[in-house]
């Protein structure tokens, strides 16, 4: 028998605000637990939650980004649940009428691009955070109670394992564009719910579905997911049958395991929420939204590929954050080559990244800089070679590219006049090379070459310098 | 020394700024009172008299502003609304050890004015009820006749001022929690517009429905209260961004050609007799006034009850699980698990109409039944503002009884939640449609309890009802009326 899978994803995203979704505390994370919050985050008797626009704002934006219709009569709903990380007992969240729905994004898997939908989007509260320590007792810190989320929830189109990780680094992708969310699973500002079933092809109603929890990066829900996937295919081939359960995912074993056996469904017994009287949102306003939103990361990649002429796979890798591709079109802007920016920014500052663990906002290099260096190799004022120290000279220190060669006299010598007596010396104490090279060996070049460089300590233009070389060597 | 039967605010003023009395003594002498009358009515759940005495002398220190009316003036607080480091319990067990850590709105607005907070007022436990028998404190007993209730929810806050204990007070109306025991104790009461006074700070019942407002024997001192009391909060995303008038501007006018609407649903089978002579002496003294009172009909009345009961009831049972025993109130002893500090706290912690309501309003929430219930509720209440959006087009206030009866007996009816609910069947409809409705002394049954009448105007008009209340006070007797009760001499 074949199967067919079918996988949901629920993404919840904190918004990148200063203040929480329903009260005036801060957003901030590692405090003293318990130090940002207020009455309102502790739920004491008589406060009321006022909405933070922005928050609101910023899940207007990633509505629109993707591509979802955005609900212009809306309100808030409670949801009713008791647990000591929620100290109302119910969540303010958006249920009857989510801020977004019927939003998609297209992805691509093995060179075949596909388009999931996106049932809805809305916002709402975070709830606290519990912790269960060794002395017995159990600790609540509302730090994070009341952070603003979204709420990001995909229709029964995904179909692999492959897909789903294609779709929440798309996900990942535009919200980190519209700049409403740091979007990062290893900080918690981006985590997944995921359930999977499998049905017979060809058979109209989805199977059972699990769920899977414990999912910390996307690498690890693709491995849940196909793991999950077999386990189910398995089950159903001996006779079977799935059980609604949710199941952990362990990712020492990159195995799942039972955690319980869902029995009926929670009654969260929503409602609107009395406080915050429902709401319009005006056409302006969505419009004004609408032009701040940045361009988003597949526009910007047709526009590297057709204006500039990147390599489809250089397009791809600037564009996956926005940090990288602000940087790429900034340093563009400030005249430099664009295919060079992109080598550089592919090779060396991902490389410089990579080894420090940074971001690239976090170091000292700027857009101009970057172009101005890369300028000073194409006008032959540094050698590529050099051009690597001086990188590493303004990714840490800051220092502006010209100025430093200039300071440290690592300006290149281009110019025949002063080059060609160094070339003649070279010559003069080296007659077996010029015997070599009158043989035919090549490798005598080489040799001169390097020769030069030894005596100019690298300065020299190799262009130049390869070509007094040869004249030179015509005439012995 | 003071007695609150011989004054109002505006005389205590000067009496303060003559310096006749001191504040310090104005105070003293409250509290003397109080304990003469306290044993009898119960109206208070806590007394904050250190701290009155303290504020008292400092206000004598720095005197009393003359332009400011409630500098110094002894007012009482129903315990719903929250009070830094003053006890506020909702005269539940649950919370009967919460200290707030913050002041509602509205007390920081009477601290900014210099109102003394005598203490906290009894009330049907987080104001559920019509009789304040709910109450884990204690009932309270109506003065004139210490044998019936004071009505409820704000039953402490209208039998203090009834009884003289204090010259107003504010209470909170969620289904008339304000205006019926205005009723039964022959005071004046308002509950504003929906909007019209921030709810921060006063703990959470019904919330699309609550609302805090005054109770007073005079017209006037509500509004000098409501004035101080009224405006927008940024606290409180329902609050209205309306200015507020000055209420007292609407006193002492000709109500000449103002058209009052009676719905025939209001004097109904099931209205008392006495309630309605009552009521149609006071038609006739406001037709004798100049105004025009036509009958007309308001057809979802009857289906009110049934919407309110639904709606306030599934409010309350999302506003009421905080109170779960982890953060703050009552933890039920030797619970050893999660679920038992959850279940124990609360069933230990809860009386039983509170507990009878959470259920009602978790099962109109509950899967399957909410389209049923709550949703067919929210769709009747619609109906009902409707309604009143189509009378206010024409007439400038509605009239009616405040409640079907006058003050019933202590344990009467506490036993019998249907009957009670039906009770409030007059109240209702304005919580619902969220305009302002007041109770103004209109009368006395056979037996000599008072009965009042209700006056409700549309959202924001407050002083129509100011205007219409007052004409019917300067040309009626029955707020002079006082209990045989006084000073504990019953």
């Amino acid at each position: 028998m074949n199967f067919e899978t079918t996988i949901g994803l629920e993404v919840h995203v904190e918004l990148k605000t200063k203040t929480k979704m329903f009260s005036p505390s801060p957003v901030e994370f590692g405090d003293e637990p318990n130090t940002n919050t207020n009455v309102i985050d502790f739920g004491f008797p008589g406060v009321l939650p006022k909405v933070n626009k922005q928050a609101y704002r910023y899940g207007i934006m990633v509505a629109l980004a993707l591509n979802a219709n955005v609900t212009k009569d809306t309100h808030f709903d409670r949801k009713n649940y008791f647990y000591p990380d929620n100290p109302k007992a119910y969540q303010i969240t958006q249920f009857e009428k989510p801020l977004g729905t019927d939003g998609w994004v297209e992805i691509e898997v093995d060179g075949q691009k596909k388009k999931i939908g996106i049932a809805e989007l809305h916002v709402e509260e975070d709830a606290g955070k519990n912790t269960h320590s060794e002395d017995g007792y159990s600790y609540v810190d509302l730090n994070r109670q009341g952070t603003p989320l979204i709420e990001i929830v995909s229709k029964p189109d995904i179909a692999s394992p492959d897909e789903a990780y294609a779709y929440l680094e798309k996900l990942r992708q535009i919200v980190q564009f519209t700049g409403a969310s740091d979007v990062k699973m290893e900080e918690g500002s981006m985590r997944v719910d995921t359930n999977i079933s499998i049905r017979p092809i060809g058979q109209s109603e989805y199977g059972t579905k699990t769920e899977l929890k414990n999912l910390n990066s996307f690498n690890f829900v693709r491995q849940g997911l196909a793991y999950e996937e077999k386990r189910q295919s398995r089950i159903l081939m001996s006779g079977g049958s799935i059980r609604q359960e949710t199941r952990r995912y362990d990712d020492a074993t990159g195995q799942t395991y039972l955690m319980r056996v869902k029995e009926g469904s929670d009654d969260y017994r929503y409602f609107p929420e009395p406080d915050i009287p429902p709401f319009h949102l005006s056409d302006d306003w969505i419009n004004e939204i609408k032009a701040s939103i940045p361009e988003m990361p597949d526009k910007r990649r047709d526009r590297y590929v057709n204006d500039f002429g990147l390599p489809e796979y250089d397009a791809q890798v600037i564009t996956n954050t926005k940090e990288m591709s602000d940087f790429f079109d900034a340093a563009v802007n400030h005249n430099a080559d664009p295919k060079q920016v992109s080598n550089w920014l592919m090779g060396e500052v991902n490389a410089y990244l990579n080894e420090n663990k940074v971001d690239l906002p976090q170091t000292k290099l700027t857009p101009e800089n970057l172009a101005a260096m890369i300028n000073l190799i194409k006008d032959g004022t540094i050698s590529s070679k050099i051009a690597k120290k001086v990188f590493q000279e303004t990714i840490t220190n800051g220092t502006e590219p010209k100025k430093y060669v200039e300071d440290k006299g690592m300006v290149q010598l281009s110019d025949p006049a002063k080059l060609t007596p160094i070339v003649d010396g070279i010559l003069d104490s080296n007659q077996q090379s010029i015997d070599d090279f009158k043989n035919g060996k090549d490798r005598a070049v080489g040799f001169l070459i390097g020769q030069i460089m030894k005596q100019t300590r690298g300065k020299a233009n190799p262009k130049v310098v390869n070509q007094i070389l040869m004249t030179e060597l015509k005439k012995r | 020394m003071v007695d609150y039967f011989n004054e109002d605010i505006t005389s205590l003023h000067d009496k303060l700024v003559r310096k006749e009395i001191s504040v310090r003594q104005l105070v003293e002498a409250t509290y003397d009172y109080i304990d003469k009358t306290e044993g009898k009515v119960n109206a208070f759940i806590t007394l904050n008299k250190e701290a009155a005495l303290k504020q008292a002398d400092a206000l004598d220190e720095k005197g009393v502003d003359p332009d400011n009316l409630l500098s110094g003036i002894p007012l009482g607080i129903k315990d719903n609304i929250v009070t830094k480091g003053l006890k506020t319990t909702a005269a539940s067990h649950i919370l009967d050890n919460f200290m707030p850590v913050y002041n509602a709105t509205v007390m920081d607005k009477l601290d900014a004015l210099d109102t003394i907070t005598v203490g906290k007022t009894n009330m049907d436990e987080f104001a559920m009820g019509g009789s304040t028998e709910t109450s884990y404190f204690g009932k309270t007993h109506n003065p004139w006749n210490l044998d019936k209730v004071p009505g409820g929810s704000s039953g402490g806050s209208a039998a203090a001022v009834a009884a003289g204990e204090v010259i107003a007070a504010l209470g909170t109306d969620t289904g008339g929690s304000i205006r019926q025991p205005a009723a039964f104790n022959g005071i004046f009461g308002i509950k504003p517009t929906y909007g019209r006074v921030s709810r921060w700070g006063l703990m959470a019942f019904g919330s699309s429905l609550d609302q805090i407002g005054v109770m007073s024997r005079t017209i006037k001192d509500s509004a000098l209260v409501l004035n101080a009391i009224s405006g927008h909060d940024e606290h409180d995303g329902t609050s209205a961004a309306a200015d507020v008038p000055d209420f007292t501007a609407a006193l002492n006018q000709d109500i000449k050609g103002l058209k009052i609407a009676v719905p025939k649903e209001y004097m109904d089978e099931g209205v008392d007799d006495d309630v309605v002579s009552a009521i149609k002496a006071a038609i006739a003294t406001f037709e004798k006034l100049g105004a025009t009172v036509e009958e007309v009909t308001l057809p979802y009345t009857k289906y009110a009850v049934p919407a309110y009961y639904i709606i306030a009831s599934s409010e309350a049972s999302s506003n009421l699980q905080r109170y779960d025993g982890i953060r703050y109130g009552f933890r039920a002893k030797d619970v050893n698990s999660l679920k038992s500090v959850y279940v124990r706290s609360r069933s230990e912690g809860f009386g039983d109409e509170v507990k009878r309501r959470i259920m009602l309003g978790s099962f109109s929430l509950s899967a399957g039944y909410y389209d049923a219930y709550f949703k067919k509720a929210a769709q009747v209440r619609t109906l009902v503002k409707r309604d009143f959006d189509q009378l206010f087009e024409k007439y400038d206030l509605v009239l009616g009884p405040t409640a079907p009866t006058s003050a019933f007996g202590l344990g009467e009816k506490i036993t019998d939640p249907v009957t009670m609910y039906l009770n409030d069947i007059l109240t209702i409809p304005a919580n619902l449609a969220g305009i302002p409705a007041a109770s103004v002394p209109a009368g006395f049954s056979k037996d000599g309890l008072p009965i009042g009448v209700q006056l409700m105007a549309k959202a924001l008009d407050e002083a129509t009802i100011f205007k219409a209340a007052d004409a019917f006070e300067r040309h009626t007797d029955f707020h002079n009326q006082v209990p045989a009760f006084k000073g504990g001499q019953n």
